[in-house]
């Protein structure tokens, strides 16, 4: 779990910070999301590196899930009889809703790709012109993509906050000290990437990126 | 004070079980929550019905025999408290107050409110102890501890293996109980020949057992009586990954 998520994290702090590209304008950005198609070259031919990296990605994400899935399993066989009454959290929120929240975020992912990416569910679906894309996604008429997109983040967020601590907790992260400072780094990196990701949408929902 | 309780009764290890409700009056604020069922159970008595089986022993915090479900959370309201430490001045007169034992398959039900915790024991066999020198004892100065050492593994030491870390685990892991047991032996010089033989034979031990797997979720630590700390899990975490990388002191491998 910790492996596969720390592979998953650093890949949304690299996408975050290419969306953030957005506010230096049409050309820039859409030269950028040329540019990354053509990683690698001339080493490798045209879009290789890009194709390796999703091979990379998606294999992490089987494995997080598939790892996620006995973890659950195992939970639920290891409590056969339920509790009549329960108490929903004693420790932490983000904690508890760790199984649905990355169930929400699988769903949000597959309409993302078919989004962003191949463009099936865009207004515009232009693969040569992503600016236009995305200002056409995030109109201020279509206001509950903004909505759906605005929820996925935050169920990211809650995701990473637990997810980001408890990958240093199971990789050996030990004292008393070092865990305030592990929910703190996991904390600030949830929030920095949620607010990263959200300017963008709320950018073009404001008119500021158009 | 005047309380209506919801009891789990259960006849024997094969019975299904139910809720059942009771209504306890004049309970004085000072008694403990025990003492509370022990009126109910005079009462049952008296009544000629059969009364509710609970564990219990010192009733002064520390044996670790007690452990009750009490509105859902392990041990009752009151944090770092076992249930016979817990007094009725918790609860508002007029109160509903769900009583269940723990519910872990590795914890069957033997009776009413009284669990097996003979997993925990296994999981000790595998390794939870240490081969000590007979003899009188050494110069105590002569096996130097660090403090900070030394504070941690007391820490862990006050596990009194009730099993309310793994009554209050979404995941009905027993991580925080087997990490204590190790970290105690881990952090010593006198725990350092088995240290890693230990840790893969405790965390096999306990998921033999049963137990789910630990998440970090948090929970177990929240409710612990003793307040073995969230940290010594990535204690065990830590000699987990190192015995995996060594493992060359496995005997007969």
């Amino acid at each position: 779990m910790a492996v596969t998520g720390i592979l998953l994290a650093l890949f949304l702090i690299v996408h975050m910070l290419g969306n953030l590209k957005i506010f230096t304008g049409e050309t820039s950005f859409d030269h950028y999301a040329h540019w990354l198609r053509g990683i690698g070259t001339p080493l490798l031919p045209e879009t290789w590196y890009l194709w390796i990296q999703r091979a990379v990605l998606t294999g992490a994400v089987v494995a997080h899930i598939v790892a996620a899935t006995v973890l659950a399993l195992r939970a639920r066989a290891a409590r056969p009889v339920k509790y009549a009454h329960r108490k929903k959290v004693n420790g932490s929120y983000a904690a508890r809703t760790m199984r649905w929240g990355g169930v929400i975020i699988l769903l949000f992912v597959i309409y993302h790709i078919l989004d962003l990416t191949t463009g099936h569910l865009n207004p515009q679906g232009d693969p040569s012109n992503p600016y236009g894309n995305v200002v056409a996604d995030f109109a201020p008429e279509r206001w509950y993509v903004t909505l759906f997109y605005t929820l996925a983040i935050v169920t990211v967020g809650f995701h990473l906050r637990h997810g980001a601590f408890s990958a240093f907790r199971s990789l050996g992260q030990q004292t008393p000290k070092g865990e305030r400072r592990a929910r703190t780094a996991a904390l600030v990196f949830a929030v920095a990437l949620c607010a990263g990701y959200l300017v963008v949408p709320f950018a073009v929902l404001t008119g500021l990126v158009s | 004070m005047n309380l209506t309780l919801r009891i789990w009764r259960q006849n024997g290890p094969n019975d299904k079980g139910r809720m059942v409700t009771y209504q306890v009056e004049d309970v004085s604020p000072d008694m403990s929550f025990l003492e509370m069922l022990d009126v109910l159970n005079e009462r049952l008595i008296l009544q000629g019905d059969e009364p509710v089986a609970f564990d219990h022993d010192c009733r002064e915090g520390i044996c670790g025999m007690c452990g009750l479900m009490i509105n859902g959370d392990a041990h009752g309201p009151q944090r770092g408290t076992t249930a016979c430490q817990l007094h009725m001045r918790q609860f508002r007169d007029g109160e509903t107050i769900d009583i269940e034992p723990w519910r872990a398959r590795a914890f069957p039900v033997i009776k009413d409110l009284v669990v097996n915790r003979g997993a925990f024991d296994k999981i000790i066999a595998a390794g939870g102890y240490i081969t000590a020198p007979t003899g009188s004892a050494p110069e105590a100065h002569s096996v130097p501890v660090a403090k900070a050492n030394a504070d941690a593994a007391f820490e862990s030491a006050a596990c009194i293996g009730c099993g309310a870390c793994v009554a209050a685990c979404p995941n009905g892991s027993g991580m925080l109980f087997t990490a204590a047991k190790i970290t105690q032996l881990s952090l010593v010089p006198q725990g350092q020949p088995e240290r890693y033989t230990r840790v893969i034979g405790m965390v096999d031990a306990h998921d033999e057992a049963g137990f789910g797997g630990c998440t970090n979720a948090g929970e177990c630590t929240a409710v612990c009586p003793k307040g073995i700390p969230l940290n010594t899990i990535g204690r065990l975490n830590r000699d987990y990954l190192a015995a995996t990388a060594k493992r060359g002191d496995t005997p007969g491998a």
